[in-house]
Order: C-alpha cells, then sequence, then structure tokens
C-alpha cells in the first residue's frame, strides 16, 4: 500500500458558504501536493479536513499513517525554552531526544535551544513548529503557509527537509500561496474550483 | 503521553502563579468575613462553615479562563486531536491536573481559613472531608465550563453563571454536614461529587469538539 491520504469527492461548506465540492486527491508514498490559489479560496480548510479536524460536508477522507500539521499557531508554551517546549511533543508522540536533536539541525535551531519561545520572532516560530513536524516523524504532512516569515536561508531548509522527508516514503500537502522552489511539485489550483 | 499531558497542565498552573490567586482569594474571603459581621465568635462559627463551602466554590470558578482557552489559542488542542488523543481523555487529564492543582493548596488554606472563622477541631475535620470530597466535582464543573466558554468572548463570567446552578447540590450536602442532625449528607455529597466528575469528561470533551467546529 503506498496511498497514504485519500479525499473522494470532499466539499466543504463554512458558514453558509460553499468552499469546494467534488474534491478527490490522493497522496502516495514521496509524492507532494502544492495548494495554491488566492486568499479565501479553502485551502487551509482544505487542510483542516485532510487533518480531520474539520468535518468535511461530504465525500470521505482516508490517512494511512500517522499525520504532522503546521497551521497558524506553533503550539508551543510560550514560557518555556524552546528546547523543553519541543521536548513536550517528542513525548506526546513518543520520540527520542536525538530525534529532535536532528530536527533541530535540520531547521538550524540549535543556537536558540535555551531561548523561551515568547521571545522568538515569527520566523523562527515557523522553524520551531517546522522541527515539531520533522521530529514528530509522521509520514504524513500538511503544511499550511509554513514558509510565513521565514527568511530565505530558512526556506531553503525547509525546501530540504521536504526533500528529505519525500525521499524517506513520506508524503506532503502544502498550502501556499508562494510557490517555494519545491521540485517535481504537483499543483492544485483550489482558486479554480470556486 | 497521557503523563506528558498531566505534568504539562500542572506545571502551568504551578509555575505561572496563577493557582495561588484562587487560594489568595480563598483566604481573603475568609478574613474578610469577620471584619464584615463583627468578632463574635459563636455567630462566625455558625455562619463560617457556609461562608468556607461558599469561598471554595468561588475560589473553584476563578481559574476557569486559563484552563483551556490558552490551549486552543496556541493550538495545542489542535494538535492532540491531530495524533487522535480522544476529546474525552483530554478533558479528564484536565479535570485531574486541576483537581490536585487547585485542589492541595485549597485544602492547606482551609485550615487558616476556618483558625479565623473561629470553627473548632471537630468542625475543621468536617469541613476538610467534605471539601475533599468535593474537589474532582468541582474541577469537573470547572473544566466543564471552561471548554464550552473557550470560544467565546468574555467567556469568564458565563463560565461561572454556568456553573453555579450545578454546584449549588455540592454546597447544600456539603454545608449540610456541619448541621448536627445532618447524618446522611456526607454520602448525598459523595453521590453529587462521583455524578459531576464522571459526568464532566464526556460533556467536556463534546464542549471541546465543538470548539473545532
Amino acid at each position: 500500500m503506498t496511498e497514504l491520504l485519500r479525499l473522494d469527492r470532499v466539499a466543504c461548506v463554512r458558514g453558509d458558504r460553499l468552499l469546494f465540492e467534488g474534491l478527490t486527491l490522493a497522496l502516495n508514498r514521496g509524492e507532494a501536493l502544492w495548494l495554491r490559489g488566492p486568499n479565501g479560496a479553502g485551502k487551509s480548510s482544505l487542510i483542516r479536513v485532510a487533518a480531520g479536524l474539520l468535518r468535511a460536508s461530504a465525500g470521505t477522507v482516508e490517512r494511512f499513517g500517522r499525520v504532522a500539521l503546521i497551521d497558524e499557531a506553533a503550539a508551543l508554551d510560550a514560557e518555556l525554552p524552546l528546547r523543553r517546549a519541543l521536548d513536550f511533543w517528542a513525548r506526546v508522540d513518543t520520540v527520542d531526544g536525538h530525534t529532535v536533536d536532528r530536527a533541530m539541525e535540520a531547521m538550524a535551531l540549535h543556537p536558540l535551544a535555551e531561548v523561551p519561545v515568547s521571545m522568538l520572532s515569527t520566523g523562527q516560530r515557523k522553524r520551531a513548529a517546522m522541527v515539531r513536524v520533522i521530529a514528530s516523524s509522521a509520514p504524513i504532512w500538511l503544511l499550511d503557509e509554513p514558509a510565513n516569515g521565514m527568511d530565505d536561508a530558512a526556506q531553503a531548509r525547509l525546501v530540504a527537509a521536504v526533500a528529505t522527508h519525500r525521499a524517506n516514503g513520506g508524503a506532503v500537502l502544502l498550502a501556499s500561496h508562494f510557490a517555494l522552489g519545491i521540485p517535481d511539485l504537483a499543483e492544485l489550483d483550489m482558486g479554480a474550483l470556486a | 503521553m497521557l503523563i506528558a499531558l498531566f505534568w504539562r497542565d500542572l506545571r502551568r498552573a504551578w509555575g505561572s502563579g496563577a493557582l495561588w490567586l484562587p487560594v489568595l482569594f480563598f483566604l481573603l474571603v475568609a478574613t474578610a468575613f469577620p471584619f464584615a459581621v463583627g468578632p463574635d465568635a459563636p455567630l462566625l462559627q455558625r455562619a463560617g462553615g457556609g461562608m468556607v463551602w461558599v469561598a471554595a466554590l468561588l475560589a473553584a470558578l476563578l481559574p476557569i479562563d486559563r484552563l483551556v482557552r490558552p490551549d486552543r489559542d496556541a493550538g495545542v488542542l489542535d494538535q492532540l486531536a491531530v495524533r487522535g488523543v480522544a476529546d474525552e481523555v483530554i478533558a479528564a487529564v484536565k479535570i485531574l491536573a486541576h483537581a490536585i492543582g487547585f485542589g492541595l493548596p485549597l485544602l492547606i488554606a482551609l485550615f487558616p481559613a476556618s483558625a479565623l472563622l473561629a470553627q473548632d477541631a471537630g468542625r475543621v475535620e468536617t469541613l476538610a472531608t467534605g471539601i475533599a470530597i468535593a474537589i474532582p466535582a468541582l474541577a469537573s464543573l470547572a473544566v466543564l465550563s471552561a471548554s464550552l466558554t473557550a470560544g467565546l468572548k468574555g467567556g469568564n463570567a458565563i463560565g461561572g453563571l454556568l456553573v453555579l446552578p450545578l454546584a449549588v447540590p455540592l454546597l447544600i450536602f456539603g454545608a449540610g454536614m456541619l448541621d448536627p442532625s445532618g447524618r446522611g449528607a456526607i454520602k448525598l455529597l459523595a453521590a453529587v461529587s462521583l455524578l459531576l466528575t464522571v459526568i464532566g469528561p464526556f460533556a467536556a470533551g463534546a464542549a471541546l469538539r465543538g470548539l473545532r467546529e
């Protein structure tokens, strides 16, 4: 079984507005799909539907493996040093400290390990959230605007992390309003669905 | 994983200093009451036990705002849901952490408060037993109302209004234990506390699910 995520004829209604309907997509191991489109096209809603946080109004969502999610909230305790905030999720995901070390290395966050999360900049917080995703060792990555506030160097590290993840047999569903420069990327224009 | 969740809740309760506010409030009420009714020891002793119960109930309502809302705003609840943790389990862990994080200091504060209200040793024992029985139910109600109001602006005041009617039986039977003729009150208090404690995780879990829609 190489399929990790399948959405079949999914519709999503927010308030009284139909965001999309009849949306079918599948993600296999090693694949990545870029959800593009203007603000309000339903990119974030589709990510939340895929994550199981939002019920699809119609259709079915199937996940074949664990899921790691980035959305606008970093979900890291603001009062803790970065490393301890990440360690909490490592315990929840039952991964060891080395996995967190490697993930921090990948996003170049080691120098900030002892800095409280509340002191981090927007871009640094996004990198920290990315560390949480990498360290979770979940095969399905759902990334909602992961590069917001990141500088060029951090974006390059994000692209590299996505490539490593795909090479290891993971799949990525990416919602972003701009192309990140990820090679071999399938596209789905949410703006064209509405 | 549940242990990690539990310690995180307890650390946040004790670490932020927010825990001492309800306990200070509790002691403050116990201090203010004798000033208000005068230093008449027999009167204080008769009315003081009920006052302790009212103060404990109100103190339990104070931290409602920080029980669920910060976790929702920070995305922690979403992250747990993505990992397949049942909302009922999250609620149960929060109730347990709140019962210990808030209940233990409250029990300790009960002793100076009882002294201020001229309660003798026998009545202090009854009060401590009653409040210890009621703490799981108070924690359960606090987490329930915190979950219900986490999505609302100014939810704290509404949270208090939600809990108060449900907590009235605790108050009646808890304070009733102090009445020499109220022998059955402790059993009724235990029954009410058990019922509220059991309902709490399921009701709060449903409320947490509702927060995501």
